[in-house]
């Protein structure tokens, strides 16, 4: 495995130049590339179209936040499908905002993934087509918990975050075009 | 029941065939109050592993129709006690009182498990701390999940209660306040002194909560 991980850091370094950091093996088998910030779009649709590798399967899109300055990395685990080969795609992002393009025109499942590292993490996706919150509610105004200079149980008090909460409203968590088909199937009945 | 036979003039009352009297005499207290905590319908509203036990407690191990629970009320219309199986998020708070709301009176409220109660470990920026600063609670089951017994026990502990509440004395009810669903139930001193033994979210670290309930001079030294 050693071997095919140079071989593609080969033909990455070929195709991309230096947006391509290098690769490397982690967990004994795990093929992962490192990516600088900016080219995550056209690494990720060469390595979904081209007929060698054929990942054509998204499995997950994360982050991790280092912390202390060092940045939150943007992470795509990818299958291909055809060869039978999994591939973790690192992409490292510097603040203080934090910016990468979306990979929803290459794999729609990332659309609610994408939102998922929004939501927690506060990574925008340019291009996203519906970038809101996901898990927390719409009106949740403390930020994005999962990064590490977020407060352990939130920035506000316990009783203004109570309040917040209970002034939330069950219309948040659809779409306008959504609520306005709620409304047409009603005057229909 | 206070009837007393040779007390009943037979002639002026309606009879059946062998002449016994068609009535006894009772308290109407006493009469509402047995159908009442005899014919609990439980909303469950069950969000965790609590739930699990809760319906184990339903299922005919446990068999909780044996204390007149006989149906799970899954509309809170036509539901008597609100059993809060689990943690609950503060995404979902609006819905718990809601669903608090919807219930007709007279109502109660049972907080099933150390999450529902009070967080549990779930001391996060995203979980209720506790669901009695959201809806009022009439008994806190703890456990983590509680048994079914444990859970029985606390329905049996709300059918005492509703024995001791009197038709008479309004205060029993429960305060409605639908102007007021998106203000917390309990007040600001009282969230403060049910999540504040730990730190809040301003002050999170351990010695602050040694501040807020050490006795002076106690931790002294650990504070400085």
């Amino acid at each position: 495995m050693t071997e095919s991980t140079g071989a593609l850091e080969q033909i990455l370094t070929e195709q991309f130049g230096s947006a391509v950091m290098g690769t490397e093996l982690q967990c004994g088998d795990q093929a992962v590339v490192l990516l600088a910030s900016g080219n995550n779009f056209e690494v990720l649709e060469w390595l979904k179209n081209n007929e060698e590798q054929l990942y054509e399967l998204l499995i997950d899109v994360t982050a991790v936040d280092y912390g202390s300055g060092k940045g939150v990395q943007v992470i795509y685990q990818l299958w291909s499908l055809k060869h039978k080969k999994l591939l973790r795609v690192k992409c490292s992002l510097q603040g203080p905002t934090f910016e990468i393009s979306s990979v929803v025109s290459l794999w729609s499942c990332a659309n609610w993934l994408e939102r998922e590292v929004f939501d927690l993490f506060g990574v925008h996706f340019t291009d996203h087509p519906d970038l809101r919150r996901i898990l927390m509610p719409k009106n949740y105004s403390e930020g994005h918990p999962l990064r590490k200079d977020f407060h352990l149980r939130g920035r506000f008090s316990r009783e203004r975050q109570t309040e917040i909460a209970l002034n939330q409203s069950y219309e948040d968590y659809y779409r306008p075009e959504q609520l306005e088909d709620l409304s047409t199937s009603k005057e229909e009945d | 029941m206070g009837l007393n036979k040779k007390d009943v003039d037979s002639t002026s009352l309606p009879v059946t065939r062998n002449a016994n009297p068609t009535f006894l005499t009772t308290k109407v207290d006493f009469v509402v109050n047995w159908a009442r905590r005899n014919s609990l319908w439980p909303m469950p509203f069950g969000t965790a592993c609590c739930a699990i036990e809760m319906m184990a407690s339903a299922a005919s191990n446990f068999d909780l129709a044996r204390f007149g629970m006989e149906r799970m009320s899954f509309s809170p219309r036509q539901a008597d006690v609100l059993i809060c199986a689990g943690r609950v998020p503060y995404k979902l708070a609006p819905v718990l009182r809601r669903t608090w709301d919807q219930m007709m009176q007279p109502k109660w409220c049972i907080s099933m498990g150390a999450c529902a109660s009070s967080g549990g470990v779930f001391d996060t920026y995203s979980m209720v701390q506790g669901i009695d600063t959201i809806v009022p609670v009439d008994v806190y089951v703890p456990g983590c999940p509680p048994r079914p017994e444990g859970l029985i026990y606390g329905l049996m502990m709300i059918q005492e209660k509703i024995k001791n509440e009197s038709l008479i004395n309004h205060e029993n009810l429960r305060r409605e306040d639908p102007e007021g669903a998106g203000k917390p139930q309990a007040d600001v001193q009282e969230i403060k002194a049910l999540t504040g033994a730990f730190g809040n979210s301003t002050q999170q670290d351990k010695l602050s909560s040694l501040a807020q309930t050490a006795r002076p001079g106690r931790f002294k030294d650990i504070l400085e």
